[in-house]
């Protein structure tokens, strides 16, 4: 990337820790489910029916993780883009996010796919429907993980000691970080698109023709909050020091764009005139207002301790996830009545087991590669 | 089929009569079973049946005629086993009947006067035809007295009470608006006494054999509907033991008179079988002895639904039935059924275990870090 | 919310990405000679010869899904379908207002459960790879099993959920009625109004038979009526005379979700027969592609999007080069 990458190094240490092993644990159980999907069919691993089509493997896997992978392209809008150069110690760790968020994220679309086997389709001009949201969303994505891919190759080059190549790789990088902050602009606001499909299946609170703005923007929340919070856990975790020096600045972005998705989300409800109801939607509503309303108090401050930022962050990645499952699941009817979904134990397990993965692929990278900033900097 | 194939090997059978009527002792008893099974009795009763029917004392039969055509009769005179000689001379004493009396005007009406005043209780009564009842009855008159009144003199000292056909089950043909005699059923006219009514157009000869027989047996009539039908001949719809049934369910219908289908021996409700309205056990004991297997929905003629009141002579024979059998309905998927795996204690659980180790983690780690307002930098 | 408030919404969201217009995608239209089907659920008797008819003319496996008869059902002897599945096209459905009910067409009535072939259909809208395809000339809408990924977009999409996915298998797919477009083709009819004895479910134009429906509905109840059989306007099957129910009044699908070819007609409200009767009567298509058109017409915004962009990221990335130089 630029000259401020040469501060980043890999922090070490062993690979095979406990927490590492229960992890893979975690991982080798979802791999288990998931040859049992492979071979029996959908049902054998997971409770969607053709009432509840999509369950928590597109809403967490997808929809979520994809949003837990939107700090890589809202940290480079903010030093490439609007060229704040005191946030790069964070673009990397924020990149790898999203590396991780989306890859698997793709990965987890092709065990969710009925027909995995023919979803190269969707590259294949002839079948391509350029009405569909979710043909947007999949060429969106999917070029988008080359994209990341190739926003962190350099930390691969470095690595290997190829500088030359990764010199050579950085001179075009701009076009790559430009394409890589546009990409997630155009397909998270799409995830919102998307549900707007379901039409009366999707509850009033949800249903809005704002979902495109309230995903884009949820999600840009949810890539700042995740780079607070990773920071922060990965200095606690990794028993490094804080950069609570560089977060308090961006908690303030992190403020406004709060105060701008809660006006939009509570002007467009009152407008519409909903309001939420003594029901379980009603309930899950109000929970999730809240996760997104606490962190709004606390970031009002104007000095923040790094135990505020991370609950704030914490909070916010919360009130995002809540969200979106929200939207997916919780506001999400049949339409015909009579259908029941709930994840079933082995759908949870494989949720379970992929973000244990992604967890797992964190520990060998910021060990193995330069990807956090390096303390002695 | 033997008689001692039926459960009467055991019995003893020497009283009854080597030879009755046209019938043999074997023949006879064969008969009687025949009519057991037709009432749904055990193949026992079959011996009690043809103890009542070689009676010495043969029970006096009064039959009747108002508006009719005499098909119920003559029906009658078609059923071969028993022949209807054997019947009228060996099993009951039809005493009077104006076909087939052999006297005629005020002899005949005489012989009935005589024998309804001997054998006053024990006689059973036919009536076969509607009753006209306006006009103060003026459309049916025998003897210059209305049937309505012969109907009424001749149920006083009735035992039992038969009415014959749908015209004297229900008015028939007769009482088809605008009904312009104001014809009606015999239970119209004997409110308060028990009717058996056979209906049919013509019904089936042994509807009433068996029902007869029932009644010299057990001294009393067949199990009856409300509507007076006995429940052994009219319990269930046609369209329930119809051998074309197998092609309504997986809907191969005959379309038109002489099509593939109708050759191919398909469903007939198109053509406008009323069978699936219609109350009869024609499928079950076939009708008119032509030969075997034969009524009218196995010769490829839709049912015209003749047994029941608003169909046979009101509904054109084209038109569609309402299918009964169905109502109300069973056997079919609700508008909302449940599907699909709702929450399990185990998902749950690792639902809440999930949540917990999240919110756990990330409550363990806030307490870790720092609370000092932003640290130093160490630059 | 109607399309006028839509159209405001969508200028307002499109606003925020500092775009002009908004590019509203106007709702479709029937084609000229699109087939459809009435299925008034007052003729209908519940034979379920229809549903025979769907399994052997599309080559189904027989549904064993009644939970309460599966035990005895092991070899698949009988056919059970709960609802349309990944096995089972169409199915008769009941209504009952309470278990003994026996007033057909007031507190017990049929519906026949299949795809409606929508005018502006959601499931073609949402499709990523074209599966779903909306038949230009007929106006049948037909899945084709080498395009699908297996998203179940289009489950999700149906306002009427007609399209069903098989979970049940390693290789599934989707199923729904194709309105038995093969046998069309020879020249016959759909096997379900084919088999159909009352003329419940009426094949031909989709026009014509709104207007047939129409003329059921300006009948007085009790009125005698002749109630075609098999297509409509043509003589070759017989038809048969009726005399006309209480109906309610209203042709369903007439509007619904921007209009359906396969229309009903009912004596009980159609909420009861499980259709939905919050359905705006345009598609959800035209809110979903509105968004997309405004935001993406001819890529033109992505792209000065992406060129702006571009640009900043180059010049700061130069910038810095020449500090490092410097």
């Amino acid at each position: 990337m630029s000259a401020h990458a040469d501060h980043a190094a890999p922090v070490g240490g062993r690979i095979l820790t406990v927490p590492f092993l229960i992890l893979g644990m975690f991982a080798l159980i979802a791999a288990y489910f998931l040859i049992l999907r492979f071979i029996f069919g959908l049902e054998a691993a997971a409770n969607i029916n053709n009432g509840y089509p999509w369950g928590i493997w597109v809403t967490m896997d997808v929809v979520v993780g994809t949003a837990f992978g939107c700090g890589g392209f809202v940290m480079a809008f903010l030093v490439y883009i609007l060229n704040k150069g005191k946030y790069h110690p964070l673009i990397r760790p924020a990149v790898m996010a999203g590396l991780f968020g989306y890859t698997l994220g793709g990965m987890a679309v092709f065990f969710d796919l009925g027909r995995y086997w023919q979803m190269y389709n969707v590259f294949l001009p002839w079948y391509m429907h350029f009405n569909s949201v979710m043909l947007e969303v999949a060429l969106c994505v999917a070029t988008y993980v080359v994209v990341l891919w190739i926003e962190f190759t350099p930390v691969f080059l470095e690595k290997i000691g190829f500088n030359n190549l990764k010199q050579k790789l950085e001179k075009v990088l701009f076009f790559f970080i430009g394409l890589g902050v546009l990409l997630p602009v155009m397909h998270q606001s799409s995830l919102g698109t998307m549900m707007l499909g379901a039409g009366y299946k999707l509850h009033p609170l949800w249903n809005t023709v704002l979902l495109p703005l309230l995903f884009l923007s949820s999600a840009i929340i949810m890539g700042y909050s995740i780079v607070i919070f990773e920071s922060i856990f990965a200095a606690a975790g990794l028993k490094r020091p804080q950069e609570t020096h560089i977060l308090a600045p961006l908690s303030n972005i992190l403020w406004w764009l709060l105060l701008f998705f809660l006006a939009v989300r509570i002007v467009d409800l009152l407008w519409r005139g909903v309001l939420p109801n003594l029901d379980w939607q009603g309930f899950w509503f109000l929970v999730e207002l809240a996760l997104f309303v606490i962190p709004l108090a606390f970031l009002s401050k104007n000095h923040q301790t790094a135990r505020v930022l991370f609950l704030s962050g914490f909070c916010l990645l919360l009130a995002g996830t809540l969200y979106r499952i929200n939207v997916y699941l919780i506001g999400f009817t049949a339409g015909t009545s009579g259908w029941n979904y709930f994840p079933s134990v082995p759908e949870i397990l494989v949720t379970i087991g992929v973000f244990s993965f992604e967890i797992m692929l964190y520990l060998i990278f910021v060990k193995k590669l330069p990807v956090l900033a390096s303390p002695q900097h | 089929m033997h008689a001692t194939h039926c459960g009467l090997d055991s019995l003893d059978v020497s009283h009854i009569p080597e030879q009755i009527g046209g019938l043999s002792r074997r023949d006879f008893l064969k008969f009687c079973t025949g009519i057991a099974a037709t009432l749904g009795l055990s193949s026992t009763s079959a011996l009690q049946i043809a103890e009542a029917a070689t009676n010495e004392q043969r029970p006096p039969v009064i039959w009747l005629h108002g508006q009719e055509c005499t098909g119920c009769s003559e029906s009658l005179l078609r059923a071969n086993h028993p022949t209807l000689e054997s019947l009228i001379l060996d099993i009951i004493s039809l005493d009077y009947h104006e076909t087939l009396s052999v006297a005629a005007g005020h002899q005949v009406e005489a012989v009935k006067k005589e024998s309804m005043e001997k054998n006053k209780g024990k006689y059973v009564l036919v009536v076969e035809g509607a009753i006209p009842m306006k006009d103060g009855g003026v459309y049916c008159k025998i003897g210059n007295k209305t049937i309505h009144d012969h109907v009424v003199e001749a149920a006083e000292g009735a035992a039992a009470i038969i009415a014959m056909g749908s015209c004297a089950s229900w008015g028939g043909v007769q009482s088809t608006p605008p009904n312009p005699t104001g014809s009606v059923g015999v239970p119209e006219v004997l409110k308060g006494k028990t009717v058996v009514t056979i209906p049919g157009c013509p019904p089936n000869p042994y509807n009433i054999l068996a029902t007869v027989l029932h009644l010299l047996t057990f001294k009393r009539p067949p199990e009856l509907d409300e509507l007076g039908r006995p429940k052994f001949a009219y319990g269930r719809l046609i369209h329930e033991n119809c051998e074309r049934r197998p092609h309504f369910d997986a809907g191969r219908f005959a379309i038109e008179f002489g099509d593939a289908g109708h050759r191919a021996g398909y469903c007939l409700y198109k053509l406008g079988c009323k069978g699936p309205e219609t109350y009869a056990n024609c499928p079950v004991a076939r009708f008119g002895d032509v030969g075997s297997a034969s009524w009218p929905v196995a010769t490829g003629h839709p049912c015209i639904g003749c047994t029941e009141k608003h169909i046979v002579f009101e509904k054109p024979i084209h038109a569609l039935a309402k299918v009964k059998s169905l109502e109300p309905p069973t056997a079919y998927p609700r508008i909302a059924e449940e599907r699909g795996n709702g929450i399990s204690p185990a998902a749950a659980g690792l639902v809440g275990l999930a949540a917990g180790a999240v919110i756990g983690a990330g409550a363990m780690v806030a307490a870790k870090v720092g609370d000092q307002p932003e640290e130093k930098s160490k630059e | 919310m109607n399309r006028r408030d839509f159209l405001k919404t969508a200028i307002a969201s499109a606003g925020t990405v500092a775009l002009p217009t908004a590019q509203a995608r106007d709702p479709k239209q029937m084609p000229e000679k699109a087939v459809g089907m009435l299925y008034d659920s007052t003729l209908c008797i519940g034979c379920k010869a229809c549903v025979a008819a769907c399994k052997s003319a599309n080559n189904m496996p027989p549904a064993n899904d009644a939970p309460d008869l599966k035990k005895w059902n092991n070899a698949n002897t009988w056919d059970t379908p709960l609802d349309i599945s990944g096995y089972t096209l169409n199915v008769i459905k009941v209504y009952k207002e309470h278990d003994n009910a026996s007033n057909k067409d007031q507190d017990y009535a049929f519906m026949k459960r299949h795809c409606l072939h929508c005018v502006d259909p959601s499931c073609v809208s949402v499709c990523p790879v074209s599966a779903m395809r909306k038949d230009t000339t007929t106006g049948v809408v037909t899945y084709n099993p080498d395009a699908c990924i297996g998203c179940r977009y289009c489950v999700l999409g149906c306002p009427f959920s007609v399209p069903q996915f098989q979970y049940d298998t390693p290789f599934p797919r989707i199923q729904k009625c194709q309105f038995c477009e093969h046998l069309q083709k020879q020249g016959k009819l759909p096997a379900c109004v084919d088999v159909c004895p009352t003329g419940a479910s009426l094949f031909g134009d989709a026009k014509q038979l709104l207007e047939e429906a129409k003329r059921r509905l300006a009948k007085k109840s009790g009125e005698t009526y002749v109630f075609p059989r098999g297509k409509l306007g043509s003589e070759e099957r017989p038809p048969h005379e009726a005399q006309v129910p209480q109906y309610q009044q209203h042709v369903y699908g007439e509007k619904e979700a921007g209009g359906t070819q396969v229309i009903y007609l009912s004596g009980v409200p159609f909420q009861k027969l499980g259709l939905p009767t919050n359905l705006p009567d345009y598609s959800y298509a035209v809110v979903t592609e509105s968004i997309q058109h405004t935001l993406y017409k001819g890529m033109i915004a992505p792209l000065a999007l992406l060129g702006g962009l571009v640009y900043f990221a180059k010049r700061n990335a130069d910038k810095h080069d020449e500090e490092d130089k410097s």
